[in-house]
């Protein structure tokens, strides 16, 4: 078997191959770094050098500038406070509607499973959906960024698929042992299921913290902006004040323009890179479970 | 009534017991199940139904004021206005070719990455690259726009001052039109190629080992093998992805064109879902937006079937 690997030509297809993959990984985290980087460096030297991964200035001025008043602070909080409220909504709509569906002598389970699948290839799209959420009186209100995706049908499906593979011996004993329907869920099936839940845990968190569209829609009061939101305005747009001057020391020198938008880059990256090594133990499972079957 | 109550107890109480073949019988006994059931229900009902029966909007010159009941009904008159409106065919363009570049040259490329991932026999090299080029899916758009951003501006951005070191010259990416499809396809890859390998990845690790025991004594080389051994066993999963794919050919992903779209590249990074957007919430005109939403979605439910009759077809399972 590993004799024609040790061919010439073997051996420079496995050199080129083992070069290029490197090459791919490095481009893939290497923005991360520069950016990084450059938001320690100081003026001079962002004009100075354009390419570099060390900054031979170490500044923490441009930190200091974006949380001299509470504008990122503000909405970093607002990012979590949708974050995590929102992913428990997700949680407990997702489960206490996938577990009856489970149920394959439930009446009206196969009408339910139709309409959310034809919920999934025709929607009312951006306007209608927006003016429902008007209709209630969401516009500007948190809720706004948690309610209209409490459940994503697809997460829904692959969560009720996993119960209903769940052993059905398991339900008949417990309900010997006088279990109740909703003992049942909490004690037995919710318990084996932790590592579906954990996955889609992770992945509506992430969604919740990444969500720019939602903000964009029903957000129009500033002090509410999530981190994406304002990251935008900061970076792309170059409308919002990140930092007070006279909130400074007198001797502060202002940052420049590029170490400020570096910075809040920054500032918007670091969460998901803090929990990416716990989410990278589940996520390849998870991806599996919903994937289609090759 | 007392005495129903106690028998509907006892009866939840020993669940085993014959079933009740009558309707409001099995709704009592699973009673708990349809209380759990409320909020997904509601949730359906009001964020994706209603907005479903919204789409009438589309027939109506819709007032605020005035409300759904009163506002006047129109018919296809706001269909009519949009395909008679030059932009029609511009965002037409502009979706169609986006989706064509992105299946040209995006959709190979986490099967080609793959593939040669598959190649490495070191595993701890393999699972480095892995966790590598997992981590840009998990970066926000806007992240992956301001990255964009930083790297292209001419103002001090890094690309260009490369450029403007050993060329001499800047280019204005950011405001080209030339340079937004490839601007978006590339971000596209570098965001979403290393992820799409995953499915590739779990479809060729279930490859039979004593195929290519057998081909490798045939005398089959490492390219023979992966032209008549790898690359057929993961077929399926590759046209199941395309007919995907190609189901969603009008959707191009609203916040990744919103972010890079700016009135300098307008005419070839307008598309459906940024037009209703600037039409329908910036602009105020509901009706008209709603149409053009209803035109793209009745198109992609169209291309959904259209591609799952194809995928039959072809002998594959099919994906409803």
């Amino acid at each position: 078997m590993a004799k024609q690997y040790k061919t010439p030509a073997g051996v420079a297809f496995d050199v080129t191959n083992y070069l290029f993959l490197g090459l791919f990984a490095l481009v893939s985290v290497l923005p991360f770094l520069y950016v990084i980087a450059g938001s320690f460096a100081s003026d001079a030297e962002l004009t100075k050098r354009a390419v570099f991964l060390i900054p031979e200035t170490f500044s923490l001025a441009a930190y200091k500038f974006i949380f001299s008043t509470d504008t990122i602070i503000r909405s970093i909080w607002v990012s979590v406070y949708v974050t995590v409220v929102g992913t428990i909504v997700n949680l407990l709509f997702t489960v206490t509607m996938a577990y009856p569906l489970a149920r394959k002598g439930l009446m009206g389970r196969n009408t339910l499973l139709n309409l959310i699948i034809f919920s999934m290839l025709f929607g009312g799209g951006m306007i209608p959906t927006y003016l429902v959420v008007r209709e209630l009186h969401l516009l500007d209100s948190f809720w706004a960024l948690i309610l209209p995706g409490a459940i994503s049908a697809f997460n829904l499906i692959i969560v009720k698929n996993f119960f209903q593979e769940l052993p059905p011996e398991l339900e008949e004993a417990a309900k010997i042992d006088g279990c109740t329907e909703l003992a049942l869920l909490w004690k037995i099936v919710l318990p084996l299921s932790m590592p579906v839940l954990a996955t889609f845990t992770l992945f509506y968190a992430v969604g919740h913290w990444n969500n720019f569209f939602s903000a964009l829609l029903y957000i129009n009061d500033p002090s509410k902006w999530p981190l994406q939101v304002m990251l935008r305005q900061i970076v792309l747009l170059s409308q919002a004040a990140a930092g007070d001057l006279n909130n400074m020391d007198p001797n502060f020198v202002k940052p420049p323009e590029q170490s400020i938008k570096l910075a809040v880059i920054v500032v918007g990256t670091i969460p998901i890179l803090l929990v990416y090594p716990f989410l990278q133990k589940h996520f390849a499972k998870g991806v599996l479970i919903g994937s289609v079957k090759g | 009534m007392k005495q129903a109550a106690a028998s509907h107890h006892r009866e939840i109480s020993h669940k085993t017991s014959v079933r009740r073949p009558s309707v409001l019988g099995r709704l009592r006994k699973d009673k708990w199940m349809y209380l759990l059931l409320t909020p997904g229900v509601l949730y359906f009902i009001i964020f994706k139904y209603v907005p479903m029966w919204g789409v009438l909007l589309a027939f109506q010159n819709y007032q605020p004021f005035l409300g759904f009941w009163k506002s006047e009904w129109v018919g296809f008159e706001h269909f009519r206005v949009f395909f008679e409106n030059p932009e029609f065919f511009m965002l037409f363009r502009n979706t169609l070719l986006l989706s064509l570049y992105n299946l040209l040259f995006f959709f190979p490329a986490p099967i080609i990455l793959a593939l040669l991932l598959n190649e490495v026999r070191i595993s701890i090299f393999k699972r480095s690259i892995q966790t590598l080029i997992y981590i840009p899916h998990f970066i926000s758009m806007v992240i992956v726009a301001s990255l964009t951003y930083v790297f292209l501006t001419t103002e001090g951005g890094v690309i260009n001052e490369l450029l403007n070191k050993y060329i001499g010259t800047k280019i204005d990416f950011l405001s080209s039109p030339d340079w937004f499809r490839p601007m978006i396809i590339i971000q596209t890859i570098w965001k979403e190629c290393g992820w799409g390998t995953i499915i590739f990845l779990a479809a060729l690790a279930g490859v039979d080992v004593e195929q290519y025991e057998a081909a490798i004594m045939d005398g089959a080389n490492r390219w023979k093998q992966t032209w008549h051994i790898t690359l057929p066993s993961i077929r399926s999963t590759i046209v199941i992805l395309l007919i995907l794919r190609m189901g969603h050919v009008l959707d191009n992903g609203f916040e990744q064109i919103y972010l890079l779209l700016n009135p300098l590249n307008r005419e070839v990074a307008e598309v459906f879902d940024t037009y209703v957007y600037m039409v329908g919430i910036t602009q105020g005109a509901f009706s008209y937006s709603t149409a053009v939403g209803l035109f793209k979605a009745v198109v992609g439910v169209i291309l959904v079937f259209g591609s799952n009759w194809l995928a039959k077809r072809f002998g594959q399972s099919g994906l409803y």
